[in-house]
């Protein structure tokens, strides 16, 4: 499911206005980069609160019920429980911006002496960008066709076609759509794997086969959300005048359509596309649990189930790092394209 | 939603509820939602054997005494599909009356209040947005333990900002009217303001994208379940039954099938049946 999330694009003038004539834009960019700041530091303090000031020792909860007290202890001392929280909060703040993520806990617990979480994090973000920029390169242009080609047939069979299975497509959980998709490719027709396992070290672009079902399951989702709110775009863009104008001036009327509806049209799809972004930020989570795809979504779950408290920690700022990124990127691609709100913004 | 209070002149928006019902959508949507549920909720008390013990080999292909094959342990799929409804239900219902509860609460408070409040509240619901929804569960359960009750808080604080903001801006619309206006002037006090003026008149509103938001919480409570941090083993659950018998997909289809199209259809019916209601509206059937 996707939530609209009003955020993007919301009225910029809700923040302080500039006083300085300067280029609008800079002005816009400067203050959403400062509330980006701020909005990343509140996020690392309540990250670091959740996983330390919640219920319970943190080397406890690594070592489990059973672990012996002595080892406890010691890796309370290793990963540094002992020091205040404030403390902790700061040196580990520091450590990120260095680049240092912080020691796996259960590593540690296991004897290992030095297990710098950067390293694999970096290595499954980069695997997961592969199934995400693969997932947006199809998305974009389908969604565009796809939204486009219903919209002009707005109440005919094709359109009722389209909003039905998007409806469908929509409603169901990533793991779902994957089950069918396993059922089909491999069961039935043995085409695909039914798992996207990549050997350690190994690039999952060596293995193009295994990542179809992944991104077919995320683009099945997004592609539902997005080509209904393409449609609706074009649909009303369809009703302006200057549509009618257009055809009045008898242009051709394929040039009416994507020139001048899909046009205007865009600058509220290009939100529906940020939004698909963000989605897959929890979809991609799922759909390489689904498959055993070594990515970032898979790695979070397996420190969750492993009680790895700093690598969750981890993996949760860098995600989260990365979405507040990405909403700046959407909001400022939406005022570039939609020159009205530029001047808006003074 | 508490018809008894709702003044005879303003129960005009529930007579709509059967018309949205009669179309071809709302009609497919509520017998779809009526059998799934008939199954989860009757399903325990017929299904022909026990959930946790084996009646024949890991991964067995459908045969007489096991319509749907046996799981990766061996015990009857049928019976455990029949019993693993309730627990997907139990945690969307429960997770969505709360969900309403609090966000709504918050959502009319801010839509209301002329002070620092609204802004204060509607601050620290954004901060809850800047999370990715699952991103936010999983945070919670590293940092907490998986219960129950630590999956309700999640689900409930994934899915309260977006009903507090619509909540919000609906409040806010109808607060500006002469009948609010002049319930504050006969003297009334604010609770009561809430309940027999507002919330009447934000009905629509809420219930336009409720197909979408109890689609979400059962999405997202099947997906937990799902990634094997909701309902544990032996406990059966059409998400964690989805993951547990992947391995044996080989031999015996149906112990992923069925419980994967079960949650299908719940989702699908629910957000057939929300659509069809937005679409009675008049909005646009893709609020969401």
């Amino acid at each position: 499911m996707i939530d609209q999330d009003p955020a993007v694009g919301r009225d910029p003038k809700a923040t302080a206005p500039t006083r300085r004539a300067a280029h609008p834009l800079l002005g816009f960019v400067a203050r959403r980069l400062a509330a980006a700041v701020v909005t990343l530091l509140v996020v690392s303090f309540l990250v670091f609160l959740a996983t330390n000031a919640l219920p319970g020792n943190v080397a406890q909860v690594v070592v489990g019920r059973h672990g012996s007290p002595q080892l406890v202890a010691q890796l309370t001392r290793e990963l540094g429980l002992d020091r205040p929280l404030l403390t902790r909060y700061g040196s580990w703040l520091s450590g990120v911006f260095h680049g240092d993520l912080g020691q796996s806990s259960v590593e540690l617990a296991q004897g290992a002496t030095k297990a710098p979480v950067a390293g694999q994090v970096g290595i499954a973000l980069r695997n997961s960008l592969v199934l995400a920029v693969g997932t947006i390169i199809l998305l974009v242009p389908l969604a565009l066709l796809i939204g486009t080609w219903a919209a002009v047939r707005a109440g005919a069979a094709a359109d009722y076609a389209v909003s039905y299975s998007s409806l469908v497509m929509g409603a169901l959980p990533e793991f779902v759509l994957g089950t069918f998709l396993v059922v089909i490719f491999f069961s039935q027709l043995n085409w695909l794997p039914p798992v996207s396992l990549v050997a350690p070290g190994a690039s999952p672009l060596g293995q193009p086969k295994s990542l179809i079902l992944p991104i077919l399951t995320l683009l099945g989702v997004s592609l539902a959300f997005c080509s209904r709110q393409v449609r609706a775009g074009v649909v009303e863009a369809l009703r302006q005048d200057y549509v009618s104008m257009a055809r009045l001036n008898g242009l051709p009327e394929r040039r009416v359509r994507w020139r001048y509806a899909l046009r205007n049209a865009l600058a509220p799809s290009v939100q529906t596309f940020a939004q698909a972004i963000q989605y897959l930020f929890g979809g991609i989570i799922v759909v390489e649990a689904f498959y055993a795809y070594p990515g970032i979504g898979s790695l979070l779950v397996q420190s969750v189930l492993a009680h790895d408290v700093t690598e969750v920690q981890a993996i949760t700022f860098v995600l989260a790092a990365i979405y507040i990124v990405i909403n700046i990127l959407a909001d400022l691609t939406v005022v570039l394209i939609v020159p009205k709100l530029r001047t808006e913004l003074q | 939603m508490s018809a008894h209070v709702v003044p005879r002149s303003e129960r005009r928006f529930q007579v709509r509820w059967p018309s949205f019902l009669r179309g071809r959508q709302g009609i497919a949507g509520l017998s779809i939602l009526v059998v799934v549920l008939g199954i989860a909720l009757i399903g325990p008390f017929v299904a022909p054997h026990s959930l946790a013990q084996p009646v024949g080999a890991p991964g067995g292909p459908p045969s007489s005494g096991t319509p749907l094959g046996t799981d990766y342990l061996g015990r009857d799929v049928l019976s455990r599909v029949l019993h693993g409804g309730v627990s997907v239900l139990e945690l969307s219902v429960l997770t969505l009356a709360l969900t309403y509860l609090i966000g709504g609460g918050i959502g009319m408070v801010a839509g209301l209040s002329r002070t620092l409040v609204d802004p204060m509240l509607m601050r620290t619901v954004d901060v809850v947005l800047v999370f990715p929804p699952l991103l936010l569960m999983l945070l919670l359960i590293a940092g907490a333990g998986n219960n129950f009750w630590i999956l309700v808080i999640g689900v409930v604080l994934v899915l309260s900002p977006g009903v507090a903001r619509i909540v919000r801006t609906a409040t806010l619309e109808v607060s500006r009217t002469g009948y609010v206006e002049a319930a504050a002037t006969r003297g009334e006090r604010r609770p009561a303001i809430m309940r027999r003026e507002i919330l009447p008149n934000i009905m629509p509103a809420i219930l336009a994208d409720f197909g979408v938001r109890f689609s979400g919480a059962i999405i997202l409570a099947a997906s937990v379940n799902f990634l094997g941090l909701g309902a544990q083993p032996p406990a059966a659950n059409w998400g964690l039954m989805v993951a547990e018998n992947r391995p044996i997909i080989f031999t015996n289809i149906w112990a992923v099938v069925v419980p994967a199209a079960l949650l299908a259809l719940l989702t699908v019916s629910v957000n057939l049946l929300g659509d069809a209601y937005a679409r009675s509206l008049g909005r646009s059937g893709s609020s969401a």
